[in-house]
């Protein structure tokens, strides 16, 4: 990730070291290796041949990337996610992000240039007004966060998919990976990526998108958990490899879709 | 008692719950104790009510852990139940040992607990209550893989996700299908450990 990080002009060096002192605090992370050594028992069950190196949180990732495969199976390309009435919208519509919102990427939208990379026909980096000028519709969507909760939004913005043919994207590559100006990042796949819904967002209800929700762009996906929905994106690469993720890399489920 | 003495007896009495049973059973065991400690330390990363799990009675030590754990475990819960029930139902257990419940029976088990004169002399015939109660937890495992699927899946499985009353209704489906679970589970294991013999026969088969 580092090599890729100093590609991305602007990335801010203060809130990334933040990031990395923000990895779980030790007493949980030490609770998991625990609940993991008493696994023993279950993965003897499920027949696998256990050696010393192979933990039980190994055991779990396994079992968290065949779920990745499962998910894979049940999107369904054309599977639209509910819709509703302008007057269901949740407010006021939760900030959720892993430091608070005073910390959140304050960028400056003249300066602002979306950089594309990878495996697209073209590489010249986007300006806001650019963006704007993109055909664009609205969905009021229930976003669905990893902890449980939920809320419905409305978000207007470009299908990523009409953004993605008009770079030029080759659209049988695996994946598409987002950076954000904080660090973040995520790898998604390339059928979610090219959902009628998968929308890189410019409006929050009827104003620009805040500073809260992601300003100047995020990507919205109601057929994907909350943390797959990066905010403040800064650049995009379409892939054949699984550049993966602020959370994912964590332990969270990777394909997370919904 | 030591193995013989085992060995000896168990010859002597018929078999009350074959070995499908006892496998099944222990896997359930193991499967349903992650899903529910795991699901507690999900509970607690956005609590519906105005409590939370203690941390020590939690699987997972953060919710990523937690949903690894519960995650994995769903393969097991399922797959094994699936295997049990249709066993169940094809060998003809459920239809002999859990059918019918009648009302007489309910009353008059209920009557016998309340004077403790509960008889446990034959263990491979259910009183109404056992029936009721070893049905609804089926009922109940179900309700709670529906309503779990319908919160993995809300979108692409968005009609089990309607019947269930939405989303954010789901969540409260999956909670009190846990929680009847959770207190079937109270009163299993503290009659099992009241008569001890029919932990054995849990393990034995006699």
């Amino acid at each position: 990730m580092k090599r890729l990080r100093r590609l991305i002009p602007g990335v801010d060096q203060k809130l990334l070291l933040k990031d990395a002192g923000k990895i779980m605090p030790d007493p949980a992370r030490r609770a998991f290796l625990r609940g993991g050594l008493s696994l023993g028992a279950l993965t003897m069950l499920t027949g696998c041949d256990i050696v010393d190196s192979i933990s039980a949180e190994k055991v779990l990732r396994k079992v968290s990337e065949f779920n990745d495969g499962v998910q894979a199976w049940l999107f369904d390309p054309n599977q639209l996610a509910l819709t509703h009435p302008k007057s269901a919208i949740t407010k006021p519509f939760p900030f959720n992000a892993y430091y608070a919102l005073e910390d959140a990427p304050d960028i400056d939208g003249k300066d602002y240039r979306f950089e594309v990379g990878g495996l697209v026909q073209s590489t010249k980096p986007w300006t806001l007004d650019e963006l704007y000028a993109l055909p664009q519709e609205t969905q009021i969507t229930r976003h669905i966060c990893v902890e449980g909760w939920s809320a419905i939004g409305s978000w207007t913005g470009v299908r990523l998919s009409e953004f993605l043919r008009r770079v030029g994207a080759d659209t049988r590559a695996k994946y598409v990976w987002f950076q954000c100006a904080e660090g973040y990042s995520t790898t998604i796949d390339m059928p979610t990526a090219l959902h009628p819904q998968t929308q890189l967002t410019f409006k929050f209800g009827d104003e620009i998108l805040p500073r809260a929700y992601g300003y100047p762009m995020k990507c919205r996906m109601p057929t994907k958990l909350g943390f797959k929905n990066p905010k403040y994106i800064i650049a995009m690469h379409v892939t054949n490899k699984d550049l993966g993720g602020y959370w994912e890399n964590q332990g969270y489920n990777w394909f997370s879709g919904l | 008692m030591t193995a013989t003495t085992i060995g000896a007896q168990d010859r002597s009495r018929p078999v009350i719950h074959p070995v499908w049973v006892r496998i099944t059973h222990w896997i359930n065991a193991v499967a349903v104790l992650i899903m529910i400690m795991s699901g507690w330390q999900i509970y607690n990363a956005s609590p519906l009510f105005a409590f939370s799990f203690s941390p020590s009675i939690t699987l997972g030590g953060w919710l990523a852990g937690a949903l690894l754990w519960h995650f994995a475990a769903m393969w097991l819960f399922v797959v094994n139940g699936l295997i049990y029930v249709a066993l169940g139902i094809v060998t003809g257990r459920f239809r002999r040992k859990l059918l019918p419940i009648s009302s007489y029976d309910l009353f008059a088990t209920v009557r016998d607990a309340s004077r403790f004169r509960l008889s446990h002399d034959d263990l491979s015939v259910y009183n109404a209550v056992q029936k009721l109660l070893y049905l609804g937890v089926i009922v109940a495992g179900f309700v709670v893989a529906l309503s779990g699927l319908a919160l993995w899946k809300p979108v692409q499985l968005q009609t089990l996700t309607a019947i269930f009353g939405g989303y954010d209704a789901t969540r409260y489906v999956h909670f009190f299908a846990m929680a009847t679970i959770v207190g079937f589970l109270v009163i299993h294991v503290v009659l099992a450990l009241v008569v001890p013999k029919s932990l054995r026969a849990m393990i034995t088969g006699r």
